[in-house]
């Protein structure tokens, strides 16, 4: 622990990058402690907004562009409206409810706790002032002659993982179907 | 930036995640966080690509499509419950308990 605060001490903590990082994670943290705690089902939606966005801006922060671009638009633009539609079809009460909780707060509070307790140890024994550094990263994937980190993406996905990817359509199609035969009025 | 950083908000992320599964009730809030657990899940994905290769991009990549595909079946099968019990209600759903 008293490493991991040497190392946010330290002059790299002093980058920009790291001064967005710290903002982005305090809305973060506050925008989805709203959404499993907020009393409107609209709001946890509009919440949960923030936090999607902020999780896209965190890829742009590892220079991960494609993915980033990706977030914006599945996340940001099909599934929040895809749960709008869900609060607007099974008619959830649209103002303050006070019956969206059950007694588990308790229980969810100590899982909670241990969980991040748990995973903060292992994260911070294994890591624990390891550099993210972006020159190397660059040096290894985009070889001579590519066009980038994008490029990178597109070889990988339709290199070495050309059979999951045809998986993962094949899964989009079978849930598109299972969707439809689920809701569909007959 | 230290790898560490991502790891640990991904970390919170998630905790608050399972807090809202075992927390809520009703059907479209527990999908909500259950789409902030697969986020934090993807943050860390891009932050181990960022730290060791690329295969993390890709597989945030499909994370993202199974997360949709995810949504889409889920929001039709608590809609079914909907017109079927009139209430989402996920507590009342019991009827396999003994």
């Amino acid at each position: 622990m008293s490493n991991l605060l040497a190392a946010a001490a330290s002059t790299s903590f002093a980058a920009p990058a790291n001064v967005a990082f710290a903002v982005l994670a305090v809305f973060m943290i506050a925008a989805a402690v709203r959404v499993v705690t907020t009393k409107n089902v609209v709001h946890a939606a509009l919440w949960l907004v923030v936090v999607l966005g902020g999780v896209g801006i965190n890829y742009l922060l590892l220079q991960a562009e494609f993915v980033a671009m990706t977030q914006f638009l599945v996340y940001l633009g099909a599934v929040v409206v895809l749960f709008l539609f869900g609060t607007m079809l099974t008619r959830a009460p649209l103002g303050v409810s006070d019956d969206l909780d059950n007694n588990q707060r308790g229980l969810g509070i100590f899982v909670g706790v241990l969980l991040f307790v748990v995973i903060a140890f292992a994260t911070i024994t294994m890591f624990t002032n390891d550099k993210l550094t972006f020159e190397a990263y660059d040096g290894r994937v985009t070889t001579a002659g590519s066009n980038g980190r994008t490029q990178a993406v597109s070889d990988a996905i339709f290199g070495s993982y050309l059979i999951p990817f045809e998986v993962v359509s094949v899964l989009l199609l079978a849930a598109l179907i299972g969707a439809i035969v689920l809701a569909r009025r007959d | 930036m230290l790898l560490n950083q991502f790891l640990l908000l991904s970390a919170i992320l998630f905790s608050i995640g399972t807090y809202g599964v075992i927390v809520r009730k009703n059907g479209v809030l527990v999908l909500m966080s259950i789409e902030l657990i697969l986020n934090a899940v993807n943050i860390n994905l891009i932050a181990f690509s960022t730290y060791w290769g690329l295969g993390g991009q890709v597989f945030a990549l499909f994370v993202i499509a199974v997360a949709a595909a995810e949504v889409g079946v889920g929001l039709a099968i608590v809609l079914l419950i909907y017109r079927n019990r009139r209430s989402i209600d996920i507590d009342t759903l019991d009827e396999l308990k003994g």
